[in-house]
């Protein structure tokens, strides 16, 4: 499957870059391009890099601008993506850190829906933000929110989780309600992986896996340990794993990183990346067994 | 696909639904609106506001809304923080700033806080933050979804809390916002 992860670096003056990623060490190579595995997207790229290695299927492309925040690689990204960007070169897209920007937002989809068939489409992060903003969120195959976020896709009238109402209750035992309003309001995707202590997938269906084991506390506080689960769930579903079977891999296997790397509060993301092919590895013989 | 979006758009515009019961354009506003008290100083942030490159607009306020004058500035939510820092280094304070979907959304007031022993994580909305108790070190940022989320860690991470820049003289973003709230908790935790 051809996929591509599309996101952005936190420097200013990245440029554009469409192309090949590789991981080497703790930091991702873009051709002549070196960028530190911290957190976000970079963090997403390795983590899918090094799945799909375990996996055997083609490597992601990356479609990065630098952005910290104001929005400029954002839009360079957006641009490139509404303009002149051709949808059927892709089976399946990643959507990341991206300023949310409705009209962008709404252009790409424009433009996306030329195209018969259409590639995956999964949204995580700001992009997942305005997903849901723009009404567009049952397009989308699947959004990877954590309770805060899920509290916001709850939340039929808020336009970025800092303004999600109090009386959305958003401890982990009331996730459930919270996806049932979502769908009820027409604000999720098609699939849902929520991340917390403990993991759930869901469709409007309902609830289709809760996944609590093995379960590392400290994983939580960790930068990042969100974007490997999208990197690896990404990864799973390129290995055409349907993607309700992907998510429920890809938080085994999310686990079983956080296990095998033993971190505390204090650790960085890059310390656990080198687990992931054990991590892999078992996730998918646990199911086997 | 062109004239679905047209018919859907003059569904919308008659209050129709689509055909799938969903309503064609159910999209969320993601701009906000400035308040101020004199004409003068809604001109003033218009002008500052335009050059830093914030794509902002005068317009008349709504009508649920009877403070200040009589005009406003419109503005992307998600640039929030940016916009708060440039307005209070000019010495302009809005009466108000609201979001426009719902003029009486409020932001986040609650906060979700977790021991892990020697560390302390705090979490607003979507932010998360973390500290070691022992020599108040910010260990950890998580969550979020804006681009200053990832440069923000990078600026804070192994600082302690005495040292590290306030997310809001970093950050643009909502999501900047909501980590300069846990942030401020976290602090306010961590006192003596």
């Amino acid at each position: 499957m051809r996929w591509l992860i599309v996101g952005t670096v936190p420097r200013e003056g990245f440029p554009l870059y469409a192309g090949p990623c590789q991981v080497e060490s703790d930091r991702l190579q873009l051709d002549e391009l070196t960028v530190p595995i911290r957190r976000g997207t970079p963090a997403l790229l390795a983590a899918a890099c090094t799945a799909a290695a375990v996996l055997g299927v083609e490597p992601p492309q990356a479609l990065l601008a630098g952005d910290i925040g104001r929005g400029q690689g954002s839009a360079r990204i957006y641009q490139h993506l509404s303009s002149e960007f051709d949808f059927s070169s892709v089976d399946l897209m990643v959507f990341h850190y991206l300023q949310p920007d409705v009209d962008w937002h709404n252009r790409v989809y424009t433009a996306l829906e030329e195209y018969d068939p259409k590639p995956l489409l999964i949204a995580d992060a700001g992009f997942m933000y305005v997903a849901k903003m723009s009404g567009f969120a049952e397009s989308y195959d699947l959004f990877t929110p954590d309770a805060g976020e899920m509290a916001f896709l709850a939340d039929e009238t808020a336009p970025h989780p800092f303004y999600t109402r109090g009386f959305i209750l958003q401890e982990e035992e009331r996730i459930p309600e919270l996806i049932s309003r979502a769908y009820a309001h027409e604000n999720a995707a098609r699939t849902l992986l929520v991340k917390g202590s403990c993991d759930l997938v869901a469709s409007r269906q309902g609830i289709l896996e809760k996944i609590c084991e093995p379960a590392v506390e400290a994983m939580e506080p960790i930068g990042g340990t969100g974007d490997t689960l999208t990197g690896l769930v990404s990864a799973l579903i390129a290995a055409r794993h349907p993607v309700p079977q992907a998510c429920l891999l890809a938080a085994r296997a999310n686990r079983w990183m956080g296990t095998l790397a033993n971190p505390t509060p204090a650790s960085c993301v890059s310390d656990l990346l080198p687990s992931i092919p054990d991590a892999l590895t078992r996730a998918i013989s646990d199911r086997m067994s | 696909m062109f004239w679905d979006k047209v018919i859907g758009v003059a569904r919308n515009i008659a209050g129709l639904k689509a055909p799938g019961g969903r309503h064609p354009d159910s999209r969320l506003s993601d701009r906000a609106i400035l308040v101020f008290e004199h004409t003068s100083e809604v001109i003033r942030g218009e002008t500052l506001l335009k050059e830093a490159g914030i794509p902002v607009a005068v317009k008349g306020p709504p009508p649920e809304l009877r403070t200040g004058c009589d005009l406003v500035i419109e503005f992307p939510l998600t640039s929030h923080l940016e916009v708060s820092r440039l307005l209070a280094e000019a010495r302009l304070h809005p009466l108000q700033v609201l979001p426009l979907q719902d003029l009486l959304l409020e932001p986040v007031s609650l906060y979700h806080v977790k021991d892990f022993g020697d560390y302390l994580m705090v979490r607003a909305a979507n932010m998360k933050i973390t500290v070691d108790k022992r020599d108040r070190r910010i260990v950890n940022i998580s969550g979020g979804g804006c681009p200053d989320v990832p440069y923000l860690a990078e600026s804070l991470v192994g600082k302690t809390l005495e040292d590290a820049p306030p997310p809001r003289t970093l950050g643009h973003t909502l999501c900047g916002y909501a980590l300069q709230l846990a942030y401020e908790e976290l602090v306010r935790r961590c006192a003596g």
